[in-house]
């Protein structure tokens, strides 16, 4: 897997904590999967991919800790960064004719991603975004221009449901029919959504985060207890019937070193 | 037909062994490569303390290698425990290796008091780690008295059979592993990566690895590996865990005739993913049949006979 170097062609400031940078390049990268996003002299991390168009991509990024900190700071459009990528296990659309897709704050680039080929593939698209207050809720304009049909909580209740984005889920979930459930964000927030479907008995995938290295499965940086499976290559998206099967899911994941951290 | 291996008294189901540094981490990691079929594992190199490792990027892969700066990391020799025992107890028939670090020969005389407690059958001494800024200024491995010096250290505090993996950067690999023999080590591990190498991204303008070098591995260093494993079988009469870019069955069958009784697996499951391991057992099968072998022993060193 060769390292790519884009120039940034645009950044866009979606909110003070989050932003989008946009690389002219056909990555031709399914849902769900990643990159590993290097900025010399810094750190190299994990990045979902977003929007994607023939000859762009996007990747959404929360300034979160060191390496999106300084991102934040030095880089300009212009600037190169190295991609590593795609990896990973995307999203499977199986033959879903109704799906919901769930998007907890900088977890909804990925699910950006899938409603774009969802809605190609004329899937009815119902989406539901989270976030802690309005400002922080993302590309809620992409998703209308995509057609889905949109619903948003805001722990706030600055805009849409005050309350959890599971609230409007398990509503929804008592009026329409679902075929598959599709989520990415806060951990806590995957694990309850992985419980509603198995309560109701849907099908759900969930897409995990752990510290990762190599990207491609070698070196066991970002292997889950329970089943041992590879983060960047059994998953990031998993089953959550399997997800449910790891013990560490939604409770615990280690650092660099391997030392366990309570979520 | 037979492909149990015996290595030191302790039995392999088949001679493929998950190699030190890859997916070795933790125990269901290393449950889960038995589940796709290797016939042993060995651990994560470990230290005394934890360990951060280098910051990333530490892994990348280039046309015909793997080249890696991953700096040792772990969660220090102590707190490992658990690991192996969760691994011991769902895989009690596929032999598990630890292996031992250390920045000095007295860390690795207490990690390896510590490994001999815990469940594993082998011990391996990581003496050429290239990733680590030894005291010595150069891994143990790449001198031929320290290697003898370490080896009988260790030897004193374990009674498990010990493997000393050597590295193949230097003019004699084949002299070291004698030294290894007479100071009482059980096996030899060759080899670790050859190197340190660099890579430069172009645009960028600077060194992709955050630690600027790495150990280098895969296909590309296989000629290197069975050159050196070739030296070694002449040298002593140990046996050899045989691993450097073994990428498929052919490799691997290659890399016993020129002495290894078991194969280190690492950067095939790059290649194949998780299917490596049943992969390279099955070609060793199939050859076996085709050219008349019923015992995998006997293509041990075939490269040597006149």
């Amino acid at each position: 897997m060769t390292l790519l170097s884009p120039k940034i062609d645009r950044i866009i400031e979606n909110n003070p904590t989050f932003r989008t940078y946009v690389f002219k390049h056909h990555l031709s990268a399914k849902p769900g999967q990643f990159i590993m996003l290097w900025l010399p002299e810094v750190d190299e991390i994990p990045i979902s991919i977003g929007w994607q168009e023939e000859d762009e991509f996007h990747l959404g990024i929360a300034k979160v800790g060191d390496f999106t900190e300084a991102l934040f700071k030095n880089v300009k459009v212009g600037d190169r960064l190295g991609i590593r990528g795609p990896f990973g296990k995307p999203f499977d659309l199986k033959d879903s004719k109704k799906i919901m897709l769930i998007g907890g704050g900088s977890g909804t680039p990925p699910m950006l991603s899938l409603a774009q080929k969802a809605k190609k593939k004329g899937i009815e698209t119902t989406v539901v975004l989270g976030a802690r207050t309005k400002e922080l809720l993302l590309y809620e304009n992409k998703f209308k221009e995509l057609d889905c049909d949109l619903h948003v909580a805001t722990n706030d209740g600055s805009k849409g449901h005050k309350g959890y984005c599971t609230d409007i889920v398990e509503e929804k979930l008592k009026t329409h029919e679902i075929d598959c459930i599709y989520t990415c964000g806060p951990e806590l927030m995957m694990y309850k959504i992985a419980e509603i479907a198995k309560e109701n008995n849907i099908e759900c995938q969930v897409s995990l985060e752990r510290f990762m290295k190599c990207g491609f499965g070698i070196c066991g940086q970002c292997c889950i207890d329970g089943t041992g499976l590879r983060v960047c290559k059994d998953g990031p998206v998993f089953d959550s019937k399997i997800a449910l099967q790891h013990q560490e899911f939604g409770k615990y994941r280690r650092t660099a070193s391997g030392i366990k951290e309570n979520l | 037909m037979n492909l149990n291996v015996d290595f030191c008294g302790i039995k392999f189901p088949n001679p493929t062994v998950l190699a030190s540094g890859y997916l070795g981490v933790t125990g269901a990691s290393m449950v889960n490569c038995v589940k796709n079929g290797c016939g042993g594992v060995t651990a994560k190199s470990l230290f005394m303390e934890e360990r951060l490792g280098h910051p990333n990027p530490t892994v990348l892969t280039y046309p015909g290698g793997i080249i890696n700066a991953i700096g040792l990391c772990g969660e220090g020799i102590k707190k490992a425990g658990h690991e192996f025992k969760i691994y011991a107890k769902k895989c009690p028939n596929n032999p598990l290796i630890g292996s031992v670090a250390g920045k000095n020969i007295k860390e690795l005389i207490e990690v390896a008091e510590i490994m001999d407690t815990y469940p594993v059958d082998i011990i391996e001494l990581n003496f050429s780690c290239p990733n680590v800024d030894d005291e010595m200024g150069r891994p143990i491995a790449c001198d031929i008295n320290t290697t003898f010096k370490a080896t009988k250290a260790i030897r004193a505090v374990t009674k498990k059979p010990i493997s000393v993996k050597l590295s193949p950067n230097v003019p004699n690999i084949g002299m070291i592993a004698k030294q290894a023999e007479e100071a009482g080590a059980d096996a030899i591990t060759a080899i670790n990566t050859v190197g340190p190498g660099m890579l430069i991204d172009i645009y960028t303008r600077k060194p992709i690895l955050a630690n600027k070098v790495g150990g280098i591995g895969g296909m590309g260093i296989k000629p290197i590996a069975v050159r050196c494993v070739y030296d070694i079988y002449k040298n002593v009469s140990i046996p050899i865990i045989a691993t450097g870019g073994i990428s498929n069955g052919k490799d691997a069958i290659e890399m016993m005739m020129a002495g290894g009784t078991l194969l280190g697996i690492g950067s095939a499951i790059a290649y194949h993913d998780m299917k490596a391991f049943e992969m390279i057992t099955n070609k060793i099968h199939e050859f076996m049949e085709e050219e008349g072998f019923d015992d995998i022993a006997d293509l041990v060193g075939l490269a040597h006979h006149s």
